[in-house]
């Protein structure tokens, strides 16, 4: 194309597999008036698509990239890029064969057909490797190359062929415009181009283009060392470019597939080596290409070691010589996870960035859904851009955790383990003495938050009847029976836990219960002083978060929101905020305590004057009241099923609220309690359910057992499809189950029938487990999953999948009615 | 046969090079490094000749300590021991590099061959073999695109093409000569080669170097090349077209 046009309905900035996806899928979708921009040339124009390894492994433990990339595949498949070859996760080591236990069980709970082989049968499918340095494989027929760039230049053609799609390849783009907040306008060195709504696919450039409208996508370009080796008789035999399955090396952080003639050869194992896009040399300046940088050959040195132990004919093959190494650039987030979806800082200005091969077609295909409908069907909370905080979003941090995540591509990483850089940026009020008690601190959205005290670990001989050990390192790590003693100290006394990880939000003016109403299911048009907890729902009807709002007055709402979900919360909350309501984020200025057990009236009524009785305070309401001379909001109400309440302070009164509650609390036995009460032990007891968990986009209340006994009759976000749940039967419903063993699932294993079977529901969505912890009031390691309706029967007994073997299960509860406390008398005492 | 080495670190760059503010030097901040494409065919040609012949190939190089990286590379594609002439100069001029490099000879055993790609891949001065050569009393032939050896008489024979055919010499060896891209197709470094490069000791030599006599002053990138789309046809009507460009570029053999 030698003109731009002045005007598009939408730009896509990126030419490569995921720029493509995108424009295809938004043709598919009916959207018209597309113009997709690249600086390069095509069919390659020089990103990391042009250079990538292209191979798909389909099984991870995220439910969300499995998805992806299965639907991915399927794309692939259709365009005829793909070819099955089947691959070979090796394990050299006990801990990783273990692991492949683990990995089996994810395989099963997203249904990918996979399995545990022998070193023989790894010889058999791969002649030329090794087995002796084997114990054994993971074998995943599936698994395939695929051609991203034909399929890219096929997306674009099929587009083109619509009428849909025109492409400004070798066109930079230098500027993004807003007005009023919004993107108006892309400056091009071939033109300006009007446009409202912006995609930026540029892969390791899109931090340089997001800032060019004022917004951050969070990503740094890191280097994947690549070799290919060559000529080797043995491969150049097969004529073809792939004959043999895909060899991932997992123990040394490698893999080893043959393209052709060659063995190529990746590492993630070198030390992690971090570009900053501006540094990105042009087309021009680039001997291969921008994302191909120069082979640092002693970063690789250890690794051709590995690949030759492994490898020791073919790579050994005289004449076979290195033809080809690069430092190929690939895309780090501060998480692991993708960036996709609208900007928080600029409307129409979206990010489908830090995507690999096998998730690209997919993502495009969410994106565009996104786009069009203002929901995916594959729930993407874990890869929302909008998920960060602010200081998350800084090169600082981003640098720090994608040095750190590096070498956890192919690591073994435990579901709770926790980050070591960069910690410490937000920190309670009660810091200094949550330190002084020896607390563990676990981290959520850069907060540091006490997962268990040290200094309660004298509770354990106070319950050493009833707290279970955990003979298995891998159940035990990142634990500590210390949060099983703390439950039980909670449920005989009474606990503080530090909440100041909520984020917290008012809104406030004229509109705002017209707007809040319009989030929320459930109806806020209650008195004043009233608390109600609501589930939010997309568009489509799905979970989009769960709060709790507090009506502060006839036209001010206080919203308090978890700690991991509060800043896809904040943009949830302001996109198309009315003229009339005024929104503030409160999450800063405002410290939480949590203090809850049969004692929490007692020691809250020796330090304040206020009615805190049943009667003057009932369960339900939030009021102001004053504690050694601080005023607090509190808040009548509990996530672990005990009396007591949420005490919401000025952040810089928090010490003094703290020490006058502990001081307070001392007659009355108060211990702190960590996170593993409040988000596991006390809220799987009471079947509270879990933003990101149990709750996503792809289930709805009904299924989740939070459908109100009635609709309001104002309109809300979701109402329609929330009212088509409310009439046909769910196809899923969530459960409580109860290990029959003393075994400890983590999370994600799969549920299945007495005989083994998958289970499935009638929107095929697998049953596995969305939380698990211990129940230890009721005696009973507990977990929670969606099963379907022939399933979720109270005492049926079903199995679990964990580390290689099945356990029996069985449906202690079907809904949301607790195990512990199910009248709620505690909570209402 | 000893075989003798000379390459030299350079940066690797694109169709464009990047160049510092002042103008001064390569801007080799996001730069990986090189040698030319001559010297690559210098390191294959000694290997061969070693590999045919007996003997050990020395690569040797003056630059900064980085440069071992090159040695290490020219180790792994077959080459024996490896010298570094480390400078403090970044970029010392050919005079100062020739002296270096007879200097550091001068501590090895004699070679019989001294082998240089014909000019260096970024300056191109085109001077210091003929400079090492000179100091050396050696014999040189430079563009050299085939080399024998005869150990019966210790001679050597270096061709080069000429507008007009090619010219063959005759040399009583030790020689130096240096070589151009074509002599042979290098070949790739192997993993046990780079493994076993890894392992070997490089022998540095810090000599004291006077400056040479030449200074650059900046360097200034040619204008951007001005593209135009010819249309040579469409359909079957363009290919006598295509074949007369082909003809044109010389890349049709006429039979």
């Amino acid at each position: 194309m030698t003109n731009l046009p002045n005007s598009a309905k939408v730009v896509v900035i990126g030419a490569g597999i995921v720029g493509n996806s995108v424009s295809y899928h938004l043709a598919e979708r009916g959207w018209r008036d597309i113009l997709l921009l690249d600086k390069g040339p095509l069919p390659d124009p020089g990103g990391s698509t042009g250079h990538a390894s292209n191979f798909i492994f389909p099984v991870d433990h995220s439910k969300e990239l499995t998805a992806l990339t299965l639907d991915s595949m399927a794309q692939y498949e259709k365009f005829g890029t793909l070819t099955t070859c089947g691959g070979i996760e090796v394990a050299r080591e006990p801990a990783r064969v273990e692991e492949f236990g683990r990995r089996m069980a994810s395989a099963t709970s997203w249904g990918v057909p996979a399995e545990i082989i022998t070193p023989d049968r790894i010889a058999e499918l791969v002649p030329y490797l090794d087995k002796n340095l084997l114990l054994s494989g993971f074998w995943t027929p599936s698994a395939a190359v695929v051609d991203p760039l034909r399929t890219g230049a096929l997306m674009r053609e099929h587009a083109t062929a619509l009428g849909a799609l025109r492409i400004g390849a070798q066109t930079e783009v230098l500027g993004i415009e807003t007005r009023a907040g919004r993107v108006s306008l892309v400056r091009t060195d071939k033109g300006d181009v009007e446009t409202d709504t912006v995609v930026i696919a540029c892969g390791v450039w899109s931090p340089r283009i997001a800032r060019l409208a004022g917004a951050s996508i969070p990503l740094t370009p890191a280097v994947h060392q690549m070799i290919d080796v060559g000529p080797i008789p043995e491969l150049a035999a097969t004529n073809t470019e792939i004959a043999f399955p895909i060899v991932r090396d997992m123990d040394t952080l490698m893999y080893e597939r043959q393209s052709g003639a060659d063995l190529e050869v990746g590492s993630y194992a070198h030390r992690p080596i971090l570009h900053e896009p501006d540094d990105i040399p042009s087309i021009a300046a680039s001997p291969l290409s921008p994302t191909q940088l120069p082979f640092t050959a002693d970063d690789f040195d250890p690794q051709m070691q590995d690949a030759l132990d492994l490898f020791p004919q073919v790579l050994a093959t005289p004449g076979a010589g290195v033809r080809h190494a690069i430092n190929g650039l690939l895309s780090l987030t501060p998480d692991g996870s993708p960036l996709l979806g609208e900007t928080p800082e600029v409307a129409g200005l979206w990010s489908a960035a830090a995507v690999w091969i096998k998730e690209g077609p997919g993502v495009g295909r969410m994106v565009a859904q996104w786009m069009t409908e203002g929901h995916t069907e594959i729930d993407l909370h874990g890869a929302d851009i909008a998920r960060f905080y602010p200081h998350q979003r800084t090169s600082y941090h981003v640098r720090a955790r994608a040095s750190e995540g590096f070498n956890k591509t192919y690591g073994i990483v435990h579901p709770r383990e926790q980050w070591s850089s960069n910690r410490g940026q937000r920190l309670s009020p009660f810091h200094q003495r949550e330190v002084t008690l020896g607390a563990e601190f676990f981290e959520v959205g850069g907060w540091e938050r006490p997962q268990w005290y040290e200094s309660n670990r004298p509770l354990l001989d106070e319950y050493a009847d009833r707290i279970a050990d955990r003979q298995h390192e891998w159940d035990a790590r990142w634990w500590s029976p210390i949060s099983t003693a703390e439950h039980l100290a909670m449920r005989d006394r009474v606990a503080m836990i530090d909440l100041t990880a909520f984020a917290q939000f008012e809104f406030a003016g004229p509109g705002a219960l017209d707007h809040v109403q319009n989030l929320a299911v459930a109806q806020l048009d209650r008195p004043v002083g009233r608390l109600v907890y609501t589930p939010l729902l997309g568009p489509a009807g799905g979970f989009r978060g769960d709060v709790t709002f507090v009506r502060l007055a006839h036209d001010r709402f206080r919203v308090v929101t978890g700690g991991a979900d509060g800043a896809r919360d904040r943009k949830w909350f302001t996109d198309n905020l009315p003229g009339d309501v005024t929104f503030a984020d409160l999450t800063s200025s405002v410290c939480t305590v949590g203090l809850w057990g049969p004692r929490a009236r007692d020691v809250l009524a020796s330090v304040t004057d206020d009615d805190v009785t049943n009667e003057g305070f009932p369960f339900g309401t939030g009021r102001w009241i004053t504690v050694a001379g601080v005023p607090v909001l509190a808040l009548r109400l509990s996530y672990v099923g005990e009396l007591g309440w949420e005490l919401h302070a000025p952040f810089e009164q928090g010490l003094r609220l703290w020490d006058t509650l502990w001081e307070a609390g001392q007659p009355h036995g108060v211990v702190p309690a960590g996170i593993g009460v409040y988000g596991t032990t006390g809220r799987l007891e009471k079947g509270y359910r879990l933003m990101g968990a149990e709750l996503d986009s792809e289930y709805d209340p009904v299924e989740a057992d939070l459908a109100l006994p009635k609709v309001k009759s104002q309109p809300f976000i979701g109402k329609e499809a929330y009212l088509e749940a409310r009439a046909r039967d769910r196809a899923a419903v969530l459960c409580t189950l109860t290990m029959d063993e003393r075994r400890y699932p983590q999370g994600g294993e799969p549920i299945l029938t007495p005989t083994g079977e998958r289970i499935t529901d009638a929107k095929g969505r697998p049953s596995y487990v969305t939380s698990a912890g211990a129940g230890p009031s009721v005696g009973a390691y507990l977990l929670m999953a969606y099963l379907p309706p022939r399933h979720a029967v109270e005492g049926e007994g079903l199995l679990v999948e964990y580390m290689g073997t099945r356990y029996p299960v069985t449906v202690a509860r079907v809904g949301r009615r607790p195990l512990f406390d199910p009248a709620d008398d505690r909570m209402k005492a | 046969m000893d075989v003798l080495v000379c390459v030299k670190r350079v940066p690797a760059t694109g169709s464009e090079v990047p160049l510092t503010e002042d103008g001064r030097e390569v801007d080799t901040r996001h730069l990986g490094f090189t040698i030319g494409p001559h010297e690559e065919c210098a390191v294959e040609e000694a290997v061969r000749l070693v590999e045919r012949h007996g003997g050990s190939v020395t690569v040797l190089t003056v630059g900064p300590p980085e440069s071992a990286e090159q040695l290490r590379y020219a180790l792994s594609l077959g080459a024996d021991h490896a010298v570094l002439v480390e400078t403090t100069d970044p970029d010392p001029d050919p005079q100062a590099t020739a002296t270096a490099i007879t200097e550091a000879v001068a501590t090895l055993s004699t070679p019989d061959l001294v082998i240089f790609g014909n000019e260096s891949a970024d300056a191109g001065n085109y001077q210091v073999a003929i400079r090492v050569a000179h100091a050396l009393s050696l014999p040189i032939v430079s563009a050299v695109k085939a080399i024998t050896i005869d150990p019966a008489t210790n001679q050597a024979r270096f061709q080069r093409d000429s507008p007009a055919g090619n010219e063959t010499y005759e040399v009583d060896l030790p020689s130096a000569v240096a070589v151009k891209e074509g002599l042979n197709l290098p070949r790739y470094p192997s993993i046990k080669g780079r493994l076993r490069a890894k392992k070997t000791p490089i022998r540095t030599v810090n000599p004291e170097l006077a400056p040479g006599g030449l200074r650059t002053l900046r360097f200034h990138s040619p204008p951007e090349a001005t593209r135009e789309t010819v249309i040579l046809g469409r359909g079957p009507e363009a290919a006598p077209h295509v074949a007369d460009l082909l003809t044109d570029l010389g890349l049709t053999i006429l039979t």
